[in-house]
């Protein structure tokens, strides 16, 4: 699991193969309105455009040898120092579940067409590697970092791509419309993550978690990827605009002080129950109990 | 009507020349005859015991939320109309919603604090139910609805169905997606009593859900109605409490007849004007710090949404409960289909409140005991009857906890589907065990305390006797001994009244307050000593 020395450099360029998908594939994932060009998207593409564009053909290449039967596909990655690396924290990190060639196996489902975004969604949450199987991946403390995690997803990006790796900018979250955002939850994700975001359980131990530390990234990356019993949220029916202003509505959300005092996790009716039992009837009878003790005359 | 028993005290001086306040008086009752009602009231006696302040708690926290509610009804608007918001809540600036809900936003973030009155009106709607519940429990389980009081008894679960039925609807005013959520469920539930059940959705709502014209509805039995019918019951209450009398647990000087304990004025009107500003810093307090029903986060009712953890206030909460309990079981026959919701929602409460309103009846048929009683039991002095009680409190109590299964299961990591199912098996076998070991317990204690009486308390000093035999000291229990066995309380330490406190150099602030009032509000001698005294029971 060690990054080679050279890593960091290597990782940004190669990082960006994703855009180099073939047209059927982009076709199927993203719609239209998705590509209405904003200033911080339209200079995203042009830059990944100019550096990855001498990569677009072998990128094209790797797809259909990957989806090919044959397991020798990866050797024709090599070009990339990155995708090299990753693919070899692939093999020693994931690879035990996932398969020698991401094919899957039982333990494990295939990652072939999954794409960068489902992969940094899954590591730098630290659902991956899977510690223990359960109802569902938790989130915990990634086990690898940044640059690792770009490098693994170089790799599972060149074997048949899939959904890119969102960039949230900090202007765009400033200027992120907040009621915009704000309907967008109400309407996709409170019925999950409930109102105030504090996540609620499924069914069969599964549950949506509480939205307390994603990032605006992984934000964007699990309504791109739906992971698990999270439904996708195409950019068809949830544009750039609206994921960022989705993202603002949630840190808006969980930063801002609550006007009312303290939040009792915003949990609504149950906390609150439970607080006027505790403290306001409990608290009244200790004084009923007192008053009493005081009149032994 | 109550005579004092007290011992006379030297009747303190009249003043030479009446002051202009005392002739006021003196006017006043010449025209309408108040000194003699005035005089029989002040010097009403109530007996003391923690337990018989819990009622209290809803009386004040109903004071509470009359106060607050008079303030919200300012700026609340209780209308359907569709409006843009314009407050100064950024995130939901421009979405259109009713008005209810933006003035409820604007009682929240652009009225001097409206958020707190909003805030402390919430939480004193839940303290009153609960504090209503705890009550209920105080007087179910010392007897205390016998006759002659079962009618006091009916009351209060009318006051409690009532008071959950004015939460209900105040939980549903400000239009945010919780409140049409539940009215949703409300109106569903409504709907499958078979037959008129869909004739009274229609009624209520004003046609098909979400009716348009329902909010005005709502908020006149929210501010009128409701609150009206409470403060009519409440009235009776205390009217029938203060002519009945209170109360009390036996002890030295207590008998059937008598009630033992302070006056009205000035000792117990002290305190309870000391326990309202408690009640009120309680709220106050709970307002000022804890933020509840954040309706800003929740946004306008909207049937297509809904968010995860939608629960309803707690006093509700058991009806939910039993909803997800409840397989989803229809039942088809005559022509009609009866949804499931009907069996836990409708029937359910139908036979619990049902249960609750006639128990004294059905305790009375069933011991045959058609006695009055003034004085209360403990509750192990009634092992059938605390069994009871314990069994229906683990029903409720599971249906309680079902209601918020889902809070429960993501705080503690369970997996959902057990919660239901640790709920479904748990109503089944918890309230007979708890009926079970409460029974036990009651017998167990009553033989201590029968043990006690006779034979006095245990040393732990153990002697051999000449004969090689093993025994146990026994202190002799302090006397008086009652005549039905009692553990020792402060009670025993109490000198019968009239034994002291003949006036002799008491002269606390209580005593001379209440000879100072009593000698302006009736120009009779005062009585002397704040020492409880008793009054005759007519
Ligand atoms: C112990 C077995 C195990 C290991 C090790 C493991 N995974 Fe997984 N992985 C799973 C399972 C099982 C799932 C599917 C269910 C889930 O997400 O919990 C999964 C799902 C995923 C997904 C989401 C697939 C999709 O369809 O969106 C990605 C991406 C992924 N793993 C990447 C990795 C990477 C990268 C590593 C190595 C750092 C790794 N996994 C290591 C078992 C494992
Ligand atoms: C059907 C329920 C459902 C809906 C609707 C849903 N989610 Fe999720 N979400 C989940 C589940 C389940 C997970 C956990 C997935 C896992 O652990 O692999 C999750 C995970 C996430 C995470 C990762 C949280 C973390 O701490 O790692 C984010 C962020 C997230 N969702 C955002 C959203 C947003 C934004 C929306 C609305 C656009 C949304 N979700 C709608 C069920 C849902
Ligand atoms: C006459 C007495 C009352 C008046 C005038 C009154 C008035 C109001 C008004 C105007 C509202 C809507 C504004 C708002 O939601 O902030 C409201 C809400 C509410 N009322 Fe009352 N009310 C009274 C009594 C009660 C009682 C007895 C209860 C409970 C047992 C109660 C429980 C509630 C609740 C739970 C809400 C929702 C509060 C919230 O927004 O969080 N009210 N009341």
């Amino acid at each position: 699991m060690t990054a080679s020395p050279d890593a960091p450099e290597a990782a940004d360029p190669a990082a960006e193969p994703a855009v180099a998908r073939p047209a059927s594939v982009r076709g199927r994932l993203v719609s239209a309105t998705a590509r209405r060009s904003r200033p911080a998207s339209a200079r995203r593409r042009r830059r990944s455009s100019t550096l990855v564009l001498s990569l677009a053909l072998m990128a094209t290449g790797v797809l259909w040898t990957v989806l090919a039967p044959s397991g020798s596909a990866q050797d024709s990655a090599a070009d990339s120092a990155a995708v090299r690396e990753g693919r070899a924290l692939y093999l020693q990190g994931c690879s035990t579940c996932h398969g020698l060639n991401a094919a899957g196996t039982v333990s494990g489902p295939s990652l072939i067409g999954v794409g960068e975004a489902a992969v940094d969604f899954q590591m730098s949450t630290g659902r991956m590697p899977l510690a223990k199987p359960g109802a569902q991946a938790e989130r915990k403390e990634p086990s690898y970092s940044q640059v690792q995690i770009d490098q693994i997803a170089a790799y599972i990006q060149t074997l048949g791509g899939g959904i890119e790796k969102p960039e949230v900018s900090e202007e765009a979250l400033a200027d992120a419309d907040l009621m915009f955002g704000g309907e967008l939850y109400r309407a996709n994700c409170a019925q999950c993550h409930q109102a105030a975001g504090e996540g609620a359980p499924l069914t069969y131990g599964k549950y949506a978690p509480a939205l307390t530390n994603a990032t605006p990234e992984q934000i964007v990356e699990a309504m791109r990827v739906g992971p698990e019993s999270m439904p996708v949220f195409a950019e068809s029916q949830i544009d750039e605009e609206g994921a960022t202003a989705v993202a603002a509505y949630i840190l808006h959300m969980r930063d801002t002080p609550s006007p009312g005092g303290h939040k009792l996790g915003s949990y609504g009716p149950v906390p609150e129950g439970l607080l006027a039992w505790l403290v306001g009837i409990g608290g009244l009878l200790g004084v009923c109990l007192w008053i009493g003790a005081r009149q032994k005359v | 009507m109550t005579t004092t028993s007290g011992p006379g005290a030297p009747a303190p001086k009249l003043a030479k020349r009446p002051s202009p306040v005392r002739k006021m008086n003196r006017a006043v009752d010449e025209r309408f005859h108040t000194q003699r009602s005035l005089r029989e009231n002040l010097n009403k006696v109530f007996p003391d015991h923690w337990s018989f302040m819990i009622g209290e708690i809803a009386l004040y926290s109903f004071v509470i939320l009359l106060l607050t509610g008079i303030y919200l009804t300012l700026f609340f608007d209780p209308s359907n109309t569709e409006i843009i918001y314009d407050g100064s809540y950024v995130p939901l600036k421009g979405v259109e919603m009713s008005r209810a809900y933006a003035s409820t936003l604007d009682i929240s973030f652009d009225t001097r604090a409206g958020l707190v009155f909003r805030q402390i009106h919430h939480w004193a709607a839940l303290l009153f139910v609960a504090a209503i519940i705890v009550h209920l429990f105080r007087v179910f389980f010392t007897g205390a609805y016998r006759k002659p009081r079962e009618i006091n008894w009916l009351i209060g679960v009318g006051l409690l169905v009532m008071g959950i039925f004015e939460g209900f609807a105040g939980y549903s005013l400000p239009d945010d997606l919780l409140s049409g959520t539940g009215l949703r469920i409300a109106s569903s539930i409504a709907q499958s009593i078979p037959v008129v059940g869909t004739w009274a959705s229609f009624l209520v709502f004003n046609g098909e859900w979400p009716g348009t014209n329902f909010l005005p509805r709502l908020y006149v039995a929210h501010i009128l109605l409701i609150p009206g019918l409470l403060l009519a019951l409440i009235g009776a209450h205390m009217g029938i409490l203060w002519f009945q009398k209170h109360t009390d647990f036996p002890g030295p000087g207590k008998t059937e007849d008598n009630v033992v304990g302070h006056r009205v004025f000035p000792v117990f009107a002290v305190k309870s004007g000391g326990f309202f500003m408690m009640v009120f810093a309680m709220l106050a307090l709970l307002g000022g710090l804890a933020q509840i029903n954040p309706i800003w986060l929740f946004g306008p009712y909207d049937p297509s949404k809904v968010s995860s953890a939608s629960q309803p206030d707690f006093y509700i909460g058991f009806l939910d409960g039993s909803t997800r309990l409840m397989p989803p079981w229809e039942f088809r026959g005559l022509g009609h289909t009866v949804a499931a919701v009907f069996w836990p929602t409708v029937i359910l409460p139908g036979i619990l409140f049902t249960l609750l309103a006639l128990y004294p009846w059905l305790e009375s048929k069933f011991t045959g005991d058609r006695e009055s009683h003034n004085l209360l039991q403990r509750p192990r002095e009634a092992p059938t009857r605390t069994a009871i009680g314990a069994m229906s409190i683990t029903f409720y109590v599971v249906l309680w906890i079902s209601g918020g299964n889902d809070v429960i299961a993501k705080t503690f990591s369970i997996s959902l589907n057990a919660m239901t199912w640790a709920g479904r098996v748990g109503i089944i076998i918890l309230p007979p065990i708890a009926y079970v070991v409460t029974k036990k317990l009651c017998i167990a204690l009553n033989a201590r305390d029968h043990e006690i009486a006779h034979h006095g308390i245990e040393t732990g000093i153990i002697r051999q006797l000449p004969s090689g035999e093993f025994v146990e000291d026994h202190r002799p229990k302090p006397d008086p001994v009652p005549d039905h066995p009692v553990v020792p309380t402060h009670r025993f330490e109490l000198s019968p009244p009239g034994e002291h406190g003949n006036g002799h150099g008491k002269t606390g602030v209580a005593t001379r307050a209440r000879k100072a009032v009593t000698g302006f509000f009736t120009e009779e001698k005062a009585e002397g000593g704040e020492e409880p005294v008793s009054g005759a029971r007519h």
